[in-house]
């Protein structure tokens, strides 16, 4: 097991390289940071010594990959590539563009976007699997069909739809909540609980289909036939033995989107108004501060390889049969 | 008048799409083994009744996507001709009345006054504030408060029965085909068909085909006299622009899946086949790849385009020029993001094949790899492919309106769905509500999607031999 584990921490490193290296190149070569420093501060009548001025203050007045005016050691360190690369290995993220530690705002952020995402990730799985039980448990019959093409009509509905509709409905309406905005502490509550409602009927659909497939492919197996054959009653090999045996399929799809629920949920919490980090990265993406957008891909995808690791974890845990080695 | 074509890069490749899809058409007609699952598609009604919503769908989408510059008028004789730096298409050109019909700002559907008030000098030369008529819609009613649901009632009346009439002839037709195709007599085969006794459901495409014809000539009829939909804040009639989002939507849905599939099955087959180190290096791009967030990959590189154009103008001179290279570049971004779940199906799926004896023994015999590839693992991976494509359709056209909505979608001079939903959204506050731009997108985006997810489900079940067996 930790051997295992060692294993693929190791494993994860060339990709983290490679996920820096697309960024990198993303960032630095085809956009030089002179195009970059031009669309900041307007795109025309823009002096050079304003351009560089904006790399100075940024900086980003560094040769890319190999500085020859340096000294020793800094030929390699003061250059872009080490100063805003490779320190994101080290989770030093930097300044965003209006001076702001972009480590200190993901630190404060995280908790918002984990109070909508933690909620709707455990209350909608446990949605989707008690409505796919229910539905398997009525296979093959007028209920299974409805309730597969009502799956199919809730998962063709956009996303967008479920947010302004429950936005408009909800809090407008019925004015039962604020439509938008977030405080900290018990009045969380009033603020969080449509977005995360919101949340678990969007993926219910889709959800609940998949948790069906995985269902019905178990009940068609042997040992399901044994366990009816000895007599035992529908609800007792449902729960019993299908839901056991399920639990792998249930577990690769649930797990890898564990971590990244610290990324939060990018539209609704911009809808929503929730100081997360979807609607950082949002933010990010309109004003186009490169720096925090860099910051979020790496995070995003150190957390995506520890997702995939927790999975293999997992397995070993409700499998015996698993071994990792 | 006199008019220049022009073919923008998402043009081309839409064509290209169409040819291979009618090539593959014409292959497929004399193999019994491709043909087989079609058959059970066809014989699903439901599966037809969306691929008659689709291809309807897609007809609108052809249209727009015949492209050309009109020329300006100019008296001088024998000057060169000017051409206009709009690009139409045809489908603009069967909408012109919509297209034209420009009215100040936001009105409801079938309104005959603005949304908003406006000082008017009145009858008596006094100034006044109140709702302004509109210049197009419901124009020529004397008294609106009176004629104008008459008005509307009478035309709907004509439309439903200018539907039927076509409709009537159309299925009169099909009936006369068949007819001639079986050898039998009219009314059997009539009787044949509402039964659903025939090889398709003829009845259910026949009930489709009318409601969208009814659709049809409601929208022609009434959309010349009144914006069925509505208008929105620059005055445009909303049902002009929902028709045009339905290119962005289809392009997105189908060219993204053509720009990736190359590289997901190249790279797919010979991870399975060779394994040892191409393995490894194809194993280690799409692990890297799929670990980066998505949208946040998406987003960067739209960003970077953004400020290549900004700083490269002189390459992007018309407006459509740029609004299609963007479209596209978004097309490909997707597909770089998309294809690895289908290079590692594929993977897998060779892992698998590449054991059994046929290909064992095709290497024994000394069959060189290419040879292989092509013609033993290729055919029988060619289900995985054709599903998944499928399968991502639907998602990619929601992902659309989500990714216009963050700002990296596609280009907001375009029309889309998620520019109509990301306009209107800031409508929401206003008071009456401006809802109508909103549920127009999300409509036109849901009958799409649901279609193609239940024409897929068909295709799914019919291809995929796990769940042909049972």
């Amino acid at each position: 097991m930790l051997t295992y584990i060692v294993k693929r921490v190791l494993y994860a490193i060339p990709i983290l390289i490679g996920v820096n290296l697309i960024t990198f190149i993303l960032f630095f070569v085809v956009n030089s940071p002179d195009n970059m420093a031009r669309m900041q501060l307007g795109m025309k009548r823009v002096t050079p010594e304003a351009i560089q001025l904006w790399k100075h203050d940024h900086g980003y007045d560094k040769p890319l990959l190999y500085n020859g005016e340096a000294a020793g050691l800094d030929k390699v360190t003061d250059t872009i590539f080490y100063t805003k690369s490779l320190t994101l290995f080290a989770f030093r993220f930097g300044a965003a563009d209006d001076g702001r530690d972009i480590g200190y705002d993901i630190r404060q952020r995280m908790w918002p976007s984990l109070a909508i995402a933690v909620p709707v990730f455990i209350i909608g799985i446990l949605a989707n699997i008690t409505f796919a039980l229910f539905i398997a448990f009525f296979r093959a019959t007028y209920i299974d069909l409805w309730g597969v093409v009502l799956c199919v009509i809730l998962m063709s509905i956009s996303g967008l739809f479920y947010i302004i509709g429950g936005q408009y409905l909800v809090g407008k309406l019925l004015q039962l909540v604020p439509i938008s905005g977030y405080q900290g502490g018990v009045d969380a509550f009033k603020f969080v609980v449509l977005p995360v409602l919101i949340g678990i009927i969007g993926g219910i659909g889709s959800g609940t289909r998949w948790y069906r497939t995985i269902f019905l492919e178990e009940m068609g197996k042997d040992y399901v036939r044994t366990a009816r054959a000895k007599g035992l009653a529908e609800p007792m090999v449902l729960f019993r033995h299908v839901l056991k045996n399920g639990m792998i399929p249930i577990l690769t799809g649930a797990v890898v989107v564990l971590p990244l629920l610290f990324m939060g949920s990018l539209i609704s919490e911009s809808f929503f108004g929730i100081p997360g980090l979807g609607s950082y990265t949002i933010d990010a993406i309109n004003s186009q501060d490169f720096g925090i957008v860099r910051a979020m891909v790496f995070l995003g995808s150190v957390l995506y390889i520890v997702g995939l690791v927790l999975t293999d974890i997992s397995y070993t845990l409700v499998d015996p049969r698993v071994r990792l080695g | 008048m006199a008019f220049k074509p022009v073919i923008l890069w998402t043009d081309a490749l839409i064509y290209l799409l169409v040819a291979v899809i009618i090539a593959f058409i014409l292959y497929a007609r004399g193999k019994e083994p491709l043909r087989a699952p079609w058959r059970q598609v066809g014989r699903s009604g439901m599966a037809m009744a969306s691929l008659v919503v689709l291809l309807a769908y897609v007809g609108i989408g052809l249209l727009d996507s015949i492209h050309f510059q009109q020329a300006l008028q100019n008296d001088t004789k024998g000057a060169q001709t000017h051409y206009s730096s709009d690009v139409t298409s045809v489908l603009d050109i069967v909408l012109q009345p919509l297209r034209e019909h420009v009215e100040k700002t936001y009105s409801a559907p079938f309104a005959t006054h603005l949304y908003s008030k406006e000082t008017m000098e009145g009858v008596d030369g006094k100034t006044i504030r109140d709702y302004p008529r509109l210049k197009y819609g419901g124009a020529f009613l004397h008294d609106p408060e009176r004629d104008r649901w008459p008005d509307i009632m009478s035309t709907a009346g004509v439309a439903l029965l200018q539907g039927i009439g076509l409709w009537s002839v159309v299925a009169a037709l099909l009936a006369g085909i068949l007819a001639l195709r079986h050898r039998r007599g009219m009314g059997q085969i009539i009787g044949d068909m509402i039964g659903g006794r025939m090889a398709l459901p003829w009845h259910v495409i026949l009930v489709t085909v009318g409601i969208l014809m009814l659709l049809g000539t409601l929208g022609a009829d009434l959309g010349v006299k009144y914006h069925v939909f509505g208008t929105d804040k620059v005055g445009q009639d909303v049902l002009y622009q929902s028709l045009k989002s339905i290119r962005t939507g289809l392009v997105i849905g189908t060219l993204t899946t053509l720009v990736m599939l190359p590289f997901a099955v190249l790279l797919g087959i010979m991870a399975g086949y060779f394994r040892g180190w191409v393995d490894d290096v194809i194993q280690y791009i799409y692990t890297t790849l799929n670990s980066i967030p998505g949208v946040l990959l998406i987003a960067a590189a739209i960003l970077t385009l953004q400020v290549f154009m900004q700083t490269h103008p002189e390459m992007f001179d018309i407006i459509a020029y740029r609004a299609d290279m963007r479209l596209l570049f978004l097309c490909i971004i997707l597909g770089i993001t998309s294809w690895t779940g289908l290079c590692r199906l594929l993977r897998g799926e060779t892992l698998k094949l590449s054991e059994i004896d046929y290909i064992q023994a095709a290497s024994a015999f000394g069959v060189g790899h290419f040879r292989i590839i092509v013609r033993h693992i290729l055919p029988n991976v060619m289900h995985i492919v054709l599903i998944s494509v499928v399968l991502d359709f639907s998602g990619l056209v929601l992902a659309e309106a989500v990714l216009s909505y963050v700002g990296v979608g596609v280009d907001p001079t375009m029309n889309s769905w998620g520019n109509m939903i990301n306009a209107a959204r800031l409508e929401m506050a206003r008071d009456p509500v401006v809802w109508w731009s909103l549920l127009s997108a999300f409509v036109l985006m849901f009958v799409l999607v649901l279609a193609a997810n239940l024409f897929s489900d068909a295709v799914r079940d019919a291809f995929d031999p796990r769940l042909r067996k049972q």
